[in-house]
């Protein structure tokens, strides 16, 4: 009985993880109405920016995201301003195609760079282990990816509930133009919330990087993770993110250790399935 | 107040607005009426900037607009309620109301705004929780107009406002615009519903295919007078 228990423990602080990565998504994708298929690349470009950082600084993965966060805040200021606001307003397949040829570049550029070596950002968090109780064992850096998580959510929901820049961000994506009549500067509004977006991309590059391997073309295995969380949770809605990535992480290990290893990734996606069947709009998602 | 001289607008090679001129002073009601595809919608794009005139010019309290952008128009002080109502539909009616007072102009003020809405229209304090596309029709329009109202305009413009809500309702809307008029802000409304709007107004426009067939006193105007401007019978 109690060893069914550590799965799904460990399935619930993975899921804090899936949160992270699927929540720039559920900004641009969920509440923006833009599909960002380069948002895999600019996770695991933050991962290789950490490991730069280092290598030359000497400091503790966690202690570049100092730099990180302000890195991706500009890269993604500007991808907006310069590619994707050319495309705004004219429906969502030049936006894919877009950010499709982004996410190719980003990928070889990478590859280039840093060859594709397998890497990982190390530290003695990855190799320790809390022991509870004798009854099972959970990873300490599930804790610090699921703590991550609920703090980054917590600070997003707040800030799209309660500032101008929230509200803007918000209002269009329901509506662009009427936005505009609202005396938003929609062009600003959507630079500043792909910013927003490509910080929670480098928060989960190196929160990914601290607990898995990472190669230059890892990006694409994350972006689908982060669509099946955006798909589960819900349009539009950072909690049901948040719910989505916790279903994700549980059934991918639950269903690991039930139905054998090679069943964890094909759990995960039956769960999606069944949700897209039963309630289409994500389980806290509006109509 | 506001002086439109002399506009073309195009879509594409099709030409919507031929030579229009419209003024408007300070205090005014003006209504601008005409048919479906008349022009009046893309004289509005056009004055609130989401659409650019080819030749001609759009002066606000003296200064150029018409290469300004919709959100550097709102900030000089024209709002416009949309055809439609448009409330944005992830968004509660206080963050609807709230997202309208976004220009740094009106943003210090409010709460003293949000009081003077929620006394025009007490059913959306009542309701300032819900979603905003959850409201009635008529209580979806309240809520466009005090979105509008919230940028503190001193230039305010409805856009077929009577539109699919029932006789009752818009007598009390337009009840409210009177309002809104004897509080200073200038007005322009536009609709299809001709006898409501000429008899609220004291200066008319009357547009078809593009152009101005008609302009002047409503109270003036003879009935034939209108059928052949609106209809070119």
């Amino acid at each position: 009985m109690l060893t069914s228990l550590e799965p799904l423990l460990n399935g619930i602080l993975l899921g804090g993880l899936y949160a992270v990565i699927g929540i720039g998504l559920a900004l641009t994708f969920g509440i923006m109405r833009q599909v960002n298929l380069a948002h895999g690349e600019l996770m695991i470009l933050s991962s290789y920016l950490s490991l730069v950082f280092i290598s030359l600084l000497g400091l503790h993965p966690l202690l570049t995201l100092c730099l990180v966060f302000p890195s991706l805040f500009i890269i993604g200021y500007l991808i907006q301003t310069y590619l994707f606001n050319r495309v705004l307003g004219r429906g969502m397949e030049p936006y894919l195609m877009v950010s499709f040829g982004l996410s190719i570049i980003l990928q070889n550029a990478m590859l280039k760079v840093f060859t594709p070596d397998a890497r990982s950002l190390k530290t003695s968090l990855a190799i320790q282990s809390l022991d509870v109780y004798g009854l099972f064992h959970v990873p300490v850096i599930y804790l610090v990816d699921f703590t991550g998580g609920i703090v980054l959510i917590g600070l997003l929901h707040f800030f799209m509930k309660k500032s101008y820049l929230g509200w803007a961000i918000r209002a269009s994506g329901d509506d662009l133009s009427t936005s505009k009549l609202m005396g938003v500067n929609t062009a600003r509004v959507y630079a500043i919330a792909m910013g927003i977006a490509a910080v929670t991309a480098a928060m989960s590059g190196v929160l990914v990087g601290m607990t898995f391997t990472f190669y230059p073309h890892s990006g694409t295995q994350y972006l689908i993770v982060a669509f099946g969380v955006v798909i589960i949770g819900g349009m539009g809605s950072l909690w049901g993110t948040f719910l989505g990535g916790l279903i994700l992480g549980v059934a991918q290990l639950m269903g690991g250790q039930f139905l054998g290893p090679g069943f964890q990734l094909l759990s995960g996606y039956l769960i999606l399935l069944i949700v897209l069947t039963i309630r289409p709009q994500g389980l806290l998602g509006r109509k | 107040m506001l002086s439109v001289k002399s506009l073309d607008v195009f879509y594409g090679m099709f030409q919507a607005l031929w030579d229009v001129t419209v003024d408007v002073e300070k205090g005014q009601i003006v209504s601008i009426l005409g048919a479906n595809g008349a022009g009046k919608s893309t004289l509005l794009k056009t004055i609130v900037g989401l659409m650019k005139a080819s030749s001609g010019s759009i002066r606000f309290d003296g200064q150029q607009i018409n290469h300004l952008e919709p959100h550097e128009i709102v900030n000089l002080g024209i709002s416009l309620v949309p055809e439609g109502r448009r409330i944005f539909s992830s968004l509660t009616v206080l963050e609807n109301l709230l997202i309208g007072s976004y220009t740094p102009k009106a943003r210090p003020h409010r709460r003293e705004i949000l009081d003077t809405i929620f006394q025009l229209f007490p059913p959306l304090k009542e309701r300032r929780k819900v979603i905003g596309t959850n409201l009635s029709g008529g209580e979806q329009q309240m809520l466009a107009i005090g979105r509008a109202l919230m940028s503190q305009p001193r230039l305010i413009i409805f856009d077929e406002i009577s539109l699919g809500l029932s006789p009752l309702v818009v007598t009390m809307l337009y009840e409210a615009i009177r309002k809104i008029g004897r509080e200073g802000v200038t007005v322009i409304l536009v609709e299809q519903d001709v006898k409501r709007s000429l008899e609220a107004a004291s200066l008319a426009y009357i547009l078809q295919e593009g152009r101005v067939s008609l302009k002047g006193d409503p109270k003036r105007f003879t009935d034939n007078e209108v059928k052949e401007a609106y209809f070119g019978l």
